[in-house]
Formats: C-alpha cells, sequence, structure tokens
C-alpha cells in the first residue's frame, strides 16, 4: 500500500525512526502515565535493556556480520566490569590516585579515575581479549572455533572467582566470590560547572535512573552507528564475504586471520563497554553474574532479531532483556492472578528460551527481521533442497 | 599485493615453520617433564594416597569415556557437536535414582542378588530412557536442518540442552536428589573401593560391545559408510535417516548406562549435571573425534587429569581450578593438534 503513494524513498525510510526514536529517548518522560500495570518496562529495566542491546549488537558483529560463532561472549562483560572494578574503587587499597571521579575525596584509598574515561579504557582491554582468543582459533573451523569461545567464558569467570589469591601468591585479583563493590557512580563532574542542569552525580539526582537510561541511549547509538559503519565498510564486507565462504573469499585476495581477528576485536570492543557501564550502573562487579547462560542469552537474542541485521537484533535483545529482567514474572503474576494458578514462570525461563531457540531456528531461522542478503541465503538453501528434492524423486 | 615485499619476506616465512615446529616440541617436552617430576614428588610424599586417587581417575575416566563416545559417534557421522548429550547423560542420572532408589527402595541393606538385579533394571531402564530420547532429539529437531547452514543445528542443539535441564528441574526439583550407597564400600576383607572397581568392570563389557557393533554387524557397516560419504551410502543403497537415528541411539544407550554407573559412584545427581558433557566432549576432541579409541583414551587422561588436580596435595591447583585446566587443555590441543591424539590430520572439508 504505502509503496504506491508518491513518497520519495528516503522519506519511506525515515518513517519508521522518526517514530521510534522520540518514543524511546522520551521514555523516562512519559512512562508513568502508562498505568501501574507490572508489566510496563521500569526504568531500572530500560537500562539493563540498553546494556543488552549494546551486547547483542557487539556479538552480532561476530555472528552475524562474519558467521563466526562466539559461544564465550560473557567473558567480555566481565572483562568490562572488572576493568569498572579495578580503577573505580577501593580494590587496590594500596595506592591513592584519584582523577575526575565523582563522590570521593581527593585524597581516598583505591584507585579512582573518571568513568568516562573508563568505557574507552575496559572497551579497548576487551578487544585486546577478543585478538587474544581470536588468534590461536584462527586455522580452526567453525565448530572448533565455538568450542574454544566456549572455553574462554568459562575459564575467565573461574579465574575472577578464585582471583583473590592468585597463583597462593595472596595477591588479591578479583576479591574472589564476594566482587568488587562498591563502583564509584557516574557524573558530570566538570560539565556540571559550565551547564548546571547536567548533574554533577547521579546517584544523588531525584530518579538516578534517569540518567543512566540517557548513558546507556548514548551507548546503544554510539554502538549502532559503528556497527553498521562498519557493515558498509572495506572490512564489513569481507566479514561477509568469510561468512558466505571462506575458500573463496580467501582467493579473491581477503586476509583471513586479519578479518576475523578485527570481527572478534569490534564485537569484544563493544561487549567491554556495555560491560563496563553495566558494573557502574550495579554498582559492583560480581562473578555469579558472569554465567554461560548470558552467553546463550546474547545468542538468542541475535538469533531472534535476524543474525546479521543490526535493527532485528536491537529489536530481540530489547524483546529478551525485558522478558529476562522483568517481562516474564509480570506475565506470570499478571496470569496468576487472573485465572487464579499458581505457577511460577520464572523457573521455566531458561527452559523457555531453549525452546524459543529451537523454535526459531526450525521454522524461521532468518530472525523476526532478516538482513536481506541473510534472507536471500535462506531462500537459496530451500530452492536447493526442492531442487535435489526434484531430482531424488 | 606487491610483489617484491613478497620475495623479500619469503626467506624468513621459509624457515619459520621449522622453529616453531622446534619450539612447540621443546615446550611440549619441557610440560610433560615437569607434569612426571610433579606425579613423582606426589607419589613419594604419599604411595596410599596416590593409589586412591589414581583409582578414582579411571572411574571417571570410564564415565567419562561413555559420554565421550555418544559426541564421538555423532560428530563423527554427521559432523555435529551434540550439545544435548550432556543433559541427555544427566536424564540417566535421573532415571536410575527414580528407578533404583525411588521405585525399588535400593540401600544398600538388601542382599546381593537383589542389588544385582535391582541394579540391573535401573540400568536397562535408563539405557531404555536415552536409547529413546536421543534419536528422537534428532528426528523432531535436527532433520530438518540436515542442509541448513553449518551453524544451525549446532544452535539447536544448545537451545535443547536447555530445555532437557530445565524438564529435569521441572520434575525432579532444583536440589540433588540420590540414592543411598547401594554398592558395598570395600569387598571382603580388602580395602579397595568396590564400587569403583565395578564402575571400571561394567563400563568394559559395553565398550567391547559397541566395538562389536560398530566394526562387525550390518548396521555398523553403514554407520561407517555415511561417516565417510553420505551421499555415496545413499546411492549404495543405505538408509541414510535410520542408519542417523540408529547413531543416535547407540550414543543415547550408551550416556544411559553411563547415568546408572555415575549414580552408583557418585550417589547424587542434579538438573545441571549435563555441564559434565563439556568435560567429556574435551576428552573426545583429545582423542581425536570420530575415533573411537581415541575417546577412551581422551577420557581417561581427562579423569586422571581430574583426579590428580582435586585429590594430589602436594602443589595440585584443586577443584575451583578443573574447568580452566580442562578448558585450557581443549584449547591447546584444538589450536596445536586439532585432530587429537589418535586421529589423522583431516582434508579440508568445507
Amino acid at each position: 500500500m504505502i509503496d504506491k503513494l508518491p513518497i520519495p524513498r528516503w522519506a519511506r525510510r525515515a518513517i519508521i525512526p522518526i517514530i521510534i526514536v522520540p518514543l524511546v529517548v522520551l521514555y523516562p518522560e512519559y512512562y508513568t502515565s502508562l498505568g501501574t500495570s507490572q508489566l510496563i518496562p521500569t526504568l531500572s529495566t530500560a537500562v539493563t535493556m540498553t546494556v543488552f542491546v549494546c551486547m547483542a549488537v557487539g556479538l552480532n558483529m561476530v555472528v552475524g556480520y562474519a558467521g563466526l560463532l562466539d559461544l564465550g561472549y560473557v567473558a567480555f562483560y566481565a572483562i568490562g566490569s572488572y576493568v569498572a572494578g579495578w580503577f573505580a574503587s577501593t580494590q587496590f587499597a594500596s595506592h591513592s590516585i584519584v582523577f575526575g571521579a565523582v563522590g570521593v575525596q581527593s585524597h581516598a584509598i583505591g584507585i579512582h579515575i573518571s568513568i568516562w574515561l573508563l568505557l574507552p579504557v575496559a572497551a579497548a582491554m576487551a578487544a585486546a581479549a577478543g585478538v587474544v582468543i581470536g588468534l590461536p582459533t584462527l586455522r580452526l573451523r567453525g565448530d572448533y572455533l565455538a568450542l574454544v569461545t566456549l572455553g574462554f567464558g568459562e575459564i575467565i569467570p573461574q579465574v575472577v572467582r578464585n582471583g583473590d589469591n592468585m597463583f597462593g601468591t595472596g595477591f588479591n585479583l578479583t576479591n574472589g566470590v564476594a566482587g568488587i563493590t562498591p563502583i564509584d557512580p557516574m557524573g558530570f563532574r566538570y560539565l556540571h560547572g559550565i551547564l548546571p542542569f547536567l548533574p554533577d552525580n547521579f546517584l544523588l539526582t531525584p530518579n538516578l535512573d534517569v540518567w543512566f537510561y540517557r548513558v546507556g541511549l548514548l551507548l546503544v547509538a554510539i554502538t549502532v552507528f559503528c556497527s553498521i559503519r562498519l557493515r558498509d565498510s572495506r572490512l564489513g564486507r569481507a566479514w561477509v564475504a568469510l561468512r558466505e565462504d571462506e575458500i573463496a573469499a580467501a582467493a579473491m585476495g581477503v586476509p583471513l586471520m586479519q578479518v576475523k581477528t578485527w570481527a572478534y576485536a569490534s564485537g569484544a570492543f563493544f561487549g567491554g563497554a556495555a560491560g563496563c557501564f553495566y558494573g557502574v550502573y550495579q554498582g559492583g562487579a560480581i562473578p555469579d553474574n558472569f554465567k554461560l547462560y548470558i552467553s546463550t542469552l546474547l545468542l538468542a537474542m541475535v538469533i531472534l532479531g535476524g543474525m546479521g541485521n543490526v535493527w532485528g537484533v536491537c529489536l530481540g535483545a530489547a524483546v529478551l532483556s525485558y522478558l529476562n529482567q522483568q517481562g516474564l514474572g509480570a506475565i506470570g503474576n499478571t496470569i496468576n492472578s487472573n485465572f487464579g494458578t499458581n505457577i511460577e514462570i520464572t523457573k521455566y525461563e531458561a527452559g523457555l528460551f531453549g525452546l524459543l531457540i529451537v523454535l526459531m531456528m526450525l521454522f524461521r531461522p532468518q530472525g523476526l527481521i532478516p538482513s536481506s542478503r541473510r534472507k536471500a541465503e535462506f531462500d537459496v538453501v530451500k530452492e536447493e533442497h526442492e531442487a535435489a528434492g526434484v531430482v531424488v524423486g | 599485493m606487491a610483489t617484491d615485499t613478497h620475495t623479500a619476506r619469503r626467506p624468513v616465512l621459509a624457515v619459520l615453520p621449522r622453529v616453531t615446529g622446534l619450539l612447540n616440541r621443546a615446550v611440549t617436552i619441557a610440560l610433560l617433564a615437569l607434569l612426571v617430576f610433579w606425579l613423582a614428588v606426589n607419589f613419594v610424599q604419599g604411595p596410599g594416597q596416590f593409589g586412591s586417587v589414581l583409582l578414582i581417575g579411571f572411574t571417571n575416566g570410564a564415565l567419562y569415556a561413555l559420554i565421550a563416545l555418544g559426541y564421538t559417534l555423532v560428530y563423527g557421522i554427521i559432523e555435529l557437536i551434540n550439545f544435548a548429550h550432556g543433559d541427555v547423560f544427566m536424564w540417566g542420572t535421573m532415571i536410575t535414582v527414580s528407578i533404583a532408589g525411588t521405585r525399588l527402595g535400593l540401600d544398600g541393606s538388601q542382599s546381593g542378588i537383589v542389588t544385582f538385579f535391582g541394579v540391573l533394571a535401573a540400568m536397562v531402564g535408563a539405557m531404555v530412557f536415552c536409547g529413546i530420547l536421543n534419536p528422537t532429539i534428532e528426528r523432531v529437531a535436527l532433520r530438518r536442518l540436515r542442509n541448513a547452514p553449518r551453524l544451525a543445528p549446532l544452535i539447536t542443539t544448545l537451545g535443547i540442552s536447555y530445555i532437557l535441564s530445565n524438564a529435569a528441574q521441572f520434575f525432579y526439583g532444583p536440589n540433588y536428589t540420590g540414592v543411598g550407597a547401594i554398592l558395598p564400600s570395600n569387598i571382603l576383607f580388602l580395602d579397595w573401593p568396590a564400587k569403583s572397581l565395578i564402575v571400571i568392570l561394567a563400563t568394559i563389557p559395553l565398550l567391547l560391545a559397541l566395538t562389536y557393533v560398530v566394526r562387525r554387524t550390518r548396521q555398523g557397516k553403514a554407520m561407517r559408510a555415511v561417516a565417510q560419504d553420505m551421499d555415496a551410502a545413499r546411492m549404495m543403497g543405505v538408509d541414510v535417516d535410520r542408519t542417523i537415528s540408529f547413531t543416535f541411539a547407540l550414543a543415547g544407550i550408551l550416556a544411559g548406562a553411563g547415568g546408572t554407573l555415575y549414580v552408583l559412584e557418585i550417589t547424587t545427581t542434579r538438573y545441571d549435571l549435563g555441564q559434565i558433557g563439556l568435560l567429556a566432549f574435551t576428552a573426545a576432541v583429545l582423542g581425536g573425534i570420530g575415533n573411537l579409541t581415541g575417546a577412551t583414551l581422551g577420557a581417561l587422561i581427562i579423569g586422571l587429569i581430574q583426579a590428580f588436580n582435586e585429590g594430589l596435595s602436594w602443589h595440585a591447583p584443586g577443584e575451583q581450578w578443573t574447568t580452566s585446566i580442562v578448558f585450557s587443555i581443549l584449547i591447546l590441543i584444538l589450536v596445536f593438534r586439532p585432530q587429537g591424539l589418535l586421529g589423522q590430520p583431516e582434508a579440508d572439508r568445507a
């Protein structure tokens, strides 16, 4: 219908963003007027959603663009959180370094560096870890690669959990099971003097989630922008070529090792930044948060949305992180109060996600919003299948 | 690419493989020497403790072998890492607890004959259950994806693994469930843990039976044919779908038997036991995936490493590091010897 109307192409493309962007950005202003139903996402849920959208878009670069299955993405989340923990808390009490931090005395013990500086540092450290994971695995085929990432995703949380006494030396790197807490808050320390409407310290504002939500959205915007620009770059086209046919790509002069390493590094970069932000928001880096389950959940987000399509992945991540954080419990409670049942739906969360993954793979492997290239690929597979069926039949 | 830089770098590149090869060998030998030294010191310090740790290692290894063979059988035939296999094994332990513990009430107080037949019934029950569950998974979820992109079935098995473990949580609850000590802890007056010996002894006929099926029967021949070339096998009249189902059933049967033996040895189980599958898979890769002898050998090595790490007292990293150690081994093996200890270097199958 809309195709027939005399609207220019750019305007048609702009319609959906023009509706959605203000709805998302202004969410803190109007969400209280949506009613008191527990199904309405709270601001705290919304912050978590922004974090998971960032991570899923990062993972999408590895899985969706380059076609390398990564089952250990939680490692980058952990690294990001622990960078925040190391450089913005009292963890290293023998030092006293304060640089632009919010809400700490100028001679406080421990290292306190401005979170704004730590975000790129965390991202860079995660990217470096991505290279370390990527480098030895370049020669391996897809499923072996998945196993190595799975291995790293199990090793890093275990190192973190046991890191309060590294190799029996008594050196406390990660504070063990208790984790590093509290982490310094965020705030516009210097900008506050120039532009007074920017708060000095988020924790001292009347509704602290509002500012965390805005920063989270900023991170999402940066991640999505970078993701799209990377996809259309020379590197991004090399990733897609690699995903479609490794041998053909190599024959066309795509340097496989370099391109794969960059895929891991860029994916990890955004995971690290999001992990750092989430650590600050939660006020601590806790080992129990870094489970294989998170890696699978992120993978489910990418699959649900549509591998390779940034907007689809954003949608998938928003939906699943909402369900994970608040939605499932709220839906369960709503069902129970309306029908008088007593189902603890959150207990079946893992099984429901498993079911979702299986059903998506069986009936809509291209995802909710498939990328046009992926869609074409699945159609070709189907045609080949049918053609083969005709020959055999 | 400019040709002059290419020729300039050539001599360096030509030497590189030899240097890295020598380095690899030197590092490997040094690491092995260190390992032997560490074991020797531990042996001298406590021979008795070393002996019991060795037995635990062999028992773990026997259990891992039964799971690892399932991974290796399935990978051998359709080149798929079946992430749900560990959870099929977990269901084997659950069924054993249901039959031996809840239904028959075995707790070690019954006479030898009753215990023997009770355990046998539980084992057959677990084997039948897992032997049906595993091909059902293949039939329902994996068969449709046989021509899909390579990662699709892999991700599907991951989803199934979550479904299976969540279902176990639903039926058996979130806490540990188990049976009493069904088997005696020592034989007559000898101070050997009898249950460990029984586990090891029970594994041997299972492995022999598997070898017989794969090497000597018609169905085993079909399996090997499909593993080698699916299309050629189909043209020769092999029913490929049936053969793949049969392979999944064999893998499930071994996992079920492993589940019973695990319950006899450890006595407790829980819905998230499926994670053990990752250790077993590492064993399969270590031995050379697709290779039955390799899987058994790899399982014994992983079992011993785990037991040494957790049981020895002189400079052992301890239980909290087991996962890291096993996965480090997995990564090193994949990087330096992807074909495993006994596997043949494979041609690049895209």
